[in-house]
């Protein structure tokens, strides 16, 4: 991160190169229309297999807007790994999956069944459970697919999900298929093994340690052909690659082929955080991570998945966090050891129904604004910002946000666009007092923050920044009230009101980016 | 000789827990210990203390000098 600074070559990295390589990789048999890149399989119901399509649409995980209404939780239980990565530090979590520096409560297979049952008890958003790490799940078989059957006998339910390196995948294949598993995560980030040992110095295979080029062949071998296994049982397979400048950038173009030809439905490029006090090898060797610039333009090269994954803030919205703070003081494992849990899946069932209507009412309200909209012809584009607790709603003060939601208005609608955090753990470098011009840098490309509540004096300050502060729809549908908002800021240029500026570039904090 | 883990690099991944052979090693007091009694060195079973093999850290399975060395 030293240097945001759009510099090619530097590095090694080599903007035009990667644009090359994705020029080519676009020819490989367009199919035309959607304006898509048709390499495997994208995102469009088009040209993904029917019954994929239809596990991916109302998923928690993959479908932005059924994100709003659910939430994902993970169990520390399997803290063995079985492969070193330069980017990780095995104080801490498997960085593969969450945040560096973040230390997992190490639980058991039976603390960790009863904290999701109890917790998913609380909360009927929570319906999915991740097994991600420290630590590979699949070095850890016993104690990954023990909380796996105990939390399917008392919450079936829920959906299970585990995050893997891939080097043991093969051989547990059919156990993950006994278990029902509804989606696996496999990080790869190379299909050359001569690539692959600048990122891997070693495997434990075969009861010996092997090291270099031979380590990341038998890595890669095992992770490509787990990965046929699981598109063969028709198990969901995203697969995520860590963006390595100068070691991988320009072969993740590589993988991306690779991995959708073998049925991974969604490819996700994650940038490589590193910084010497991670203690990883990359954060020693001074080794950088992408700017915003270098990871968007890789993405947009992969593009198609990657639509799908603009609402992936890292597994942030768990559902621990849904509690709240005061409230996730309840679920200490002392504490749940020692509660009776009456987990009722009828009350579940009916919950989830209920969001179903309120998802379909909000639909409707939006589509009913668009009809508003209809017939407008303007070129302007605004992005807005928005402050919500969850389900599609306007439902947050100003100064409670952890995050926003960007949203891009234009005459064809609204289109959320992905998240800001602002509540940055290892951003360490701004007091309290600059926490308000944290969130303004932000959120500085937005015209207007949506919100339910707003002080005077941030308010001020918004306005002062050219950010319009907006709560004339607190508790209302978002993207009913961006049309709506929009329709009248274009009628305010029409009249001359106002005078539609471009607003800046934003500040992108790239610790929010990491893993999931 | 025996091995034995160096307590103050450990991370306690329970990594070698699973692999060693004799079942030698346990969680103690949040960190893995080797019971000197049980470990063999994995002569007889592998070509190399799988303990070493597999750990993160290195030099935190190491040989332990005050045991003489195993018999197979
Ligand atoms: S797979 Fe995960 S836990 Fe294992 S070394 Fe890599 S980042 Fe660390
Ligand atoms: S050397 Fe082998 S037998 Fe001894 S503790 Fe390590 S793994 Fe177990
Ligand atoms: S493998 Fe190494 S770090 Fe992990 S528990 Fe054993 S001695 Fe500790």
């Amino acid at each position: 991160m030293e240097s945001l600074t759009h510099q090619a070559g530097a590095d090694g990295v080599d903007m035009d190169a990667i644009m090359q390589q994705m020029a080519e990789h676009k020819g490989c048999g367009t199919s035309g229309g959607s304006g898509k890149s048709s390499c495997g399989s994208s995102a469009g119901p088009s040209d993904m297999p029917a019954e994929i399509w239809e596990k991916v649409k109302n998923h928690p995980c993959y479908s932005e807007e059924a994100h709003h209404h659910f939430a994902r939780m993970h169990v520390a239980v399997a803290p063995a790994c079985n492969i070193q990565c330069n980017y990780c530090n095995r104080k801490y979590d498997c960085a593969n999956e969450s945040r560096p520096g973040v230390v997992s409560e190490r639980l058991t297979p039976e603390q960790a069944a009863k904290k999701v049952v109890a917790v998913a008890a609380t909360i009927p958003q929570m319906t999915v459970l991740g097994i991600a790490g420290p630590g590979d799940p699949l070095a850890n078989p016993a104690k990954t697919f023990k909380t796996f059957e105990l939390i399917a006998k008392t919450a079936p339910d829920i959906k299970l999900c585990l995050s893997t390196n891939g080097l043991a995948l093969p051989e547990h294949i059919d156990t993950i298929s006994k278990y029902n598993i509804d989606h696996v995560t496999i990080t790869i980030n190379m299909v050359d093994p001569e690539v692959g040992a600048k990122i891997y110095p070693w495997i434990f295979w075969d009861h010996k340690r092997i090291e270099g080029v031979e380590a990341a062949r038998i890595l890669s071998e095992n992770q490509l052909r787990g990965l046929e296994m699981l598109t063969e049982r028709g198990i969901l397979c995203k697969v995520n690659s860590v963006m390595i400048p100068g070691v991988n950038d320009q072969h993740l173009v590589e993988v991306n082929k690779a991995v959708k030809s073998r049925g991974a439905f969604l490819h996700n490029i994650m940038p490589l955080i590193s910084a010497p006090e991670h203690g990883t090898v990359f954060g020693l060797t001074g080794q950088r991570g992408p700017t915003a610039q270098e990871l968007k333009a890789l993405q947009d090269a992969c593009e198609g998945e990657m639509n799908m994954m603009r609402h992936c803030r890292q597994c942030r919205a768990d559902a621990v966090g849904l509690l709240g703070e005061d409230r996730s003081a309840e679920f200490t494992t002392d504490k749940i050891m020692d509660m009776e849990v009456n987990y009722d899946l009828e009350s579940r069932k009916a919950y989830q129904a209920a969001v179903e209507q309120e998802r379909v009412a909000k639909v409707e309200a939006k589509n009913e604004e668009m009809a508003a909209l209809a017939g407008e012809e303007s070129d302007v584009k605004v992005l807005v910002a928005v402050a919500t607790k969850g389900n599609g709603l306007i439902n947050e003060h100003f100064g409670h946000a952890k995050e926003f939601q960007i949203y891009e208005l234009s005459t064809s609608g609204s289109k959320f666009v992905g998240h800001r955090r602002v509540d940055m753990y290892c951003q360490g470098g701004f007091g309290e007092e600059d926490t308000l011009g944290t969130v303004i840098r932000a959120i500085n490309d937005c015209h207007a923050v949506f919100v339910a509540k707003i002080g005077g004096c941030p308010k001020n300050d918004l306005i002062k920044a050219g950010i319009e502060p907006v709560d004339e729809f607190a508790h209302e549908f978002i993207e009913k009230s961006a049309i709506s908002w929009f329709k009248a800021y274009l009628e305010k240029v029409k009249s001359g009101e106002v005078s539609h500026v471009a607003r800046g570039d934003a500040e992108i904090r790239q610790g929010a980016l990491i893993a999931e | 000789m025996a091995y034995k883990i160096v307590a103050s690099q450990c991370t306690s991944c329970s990594a070698c827990e699973a692999e060693c052979p004799n079942m030698a090693i346990s969680e103690k007091g949040g960190t893995f210990v080797i019971d000197p009694a049980k470990c063999t060195e994995c002569i007889g079973h592998f070509d190399t203390a799988q303990c070493v093999a597999v750990c993160p850290v290195d030099k935190t399975c190491i040989i332990d000098p005050s045991y003489p060395r195993y018999q197979a």
